[in-house]
């Protein structure tokens, strides 16, 4: 899945957060490009 | 979707192109993980920001899929995600963004 891709991590306040998954990513050798947590009001 | 992650994810398209682009949610549930992935399919479906008629066409899964999931080692898996799996469900915002996936131009 991560094989030869920037990954983009849109991550959520109330859900699971950006830097959350992009330590998923990066553990599991991803490249993350850019991370973010969105917050809906 | 974030204006900025918009202008941000449509330079990122620019600069390596979308098929090196991979996107991962980790919105609360089905309807904003819907929106979020068919931004990054269809475009900004309320046409505000700078995918408004873009159709990238980006590849998009959910942190709750199993596609994803499943390359995360466990230990990591539970200490980032941990009890946020048993709270969100994880089959309706799975279902919405394979939605998504399939309306891919």
């Amino acid at each position: 899945m991560f094989e030869n891709k920037q990954v983009i991590v849109l991550g959520e306040r109330d859900g699971i957060a950006g830097p959350a998954i992009a330590a998923c990513v990066v553990s599991a050798g991803g490249q993350v490009a850019y991370a973010s947590t969105e917050c809906f009001v | 979707m974030d204006l900025n992650s918009q202008e941000t994810i449509k330079r990122l398209a620019d600069e390596h192109g979308t098929e090196h682009l991979l996107v991962i949610l980790g919105a609360p549930d089905d309807e904003s993980a819907e929106i979020a992935a068919e931004t990054v399919v269809l475009g900004d479906p309320t046409y505000a920001g700078a995918l408004a008629e873009a159709q990238l066409g980006l590849s998009v899964y959910h942190a709750l899929e199993d596609e994803f999931r499943s390359l995360i080692d466990d230990d990591v898996w539970e200490e980032q995600i941990g009890i946020m799996s048993d709270v969100l469900d994880a089959e309706a915002i799975s279902k919405a963004v394979k939605g998504m996936r399939d309306q891919k131009p």
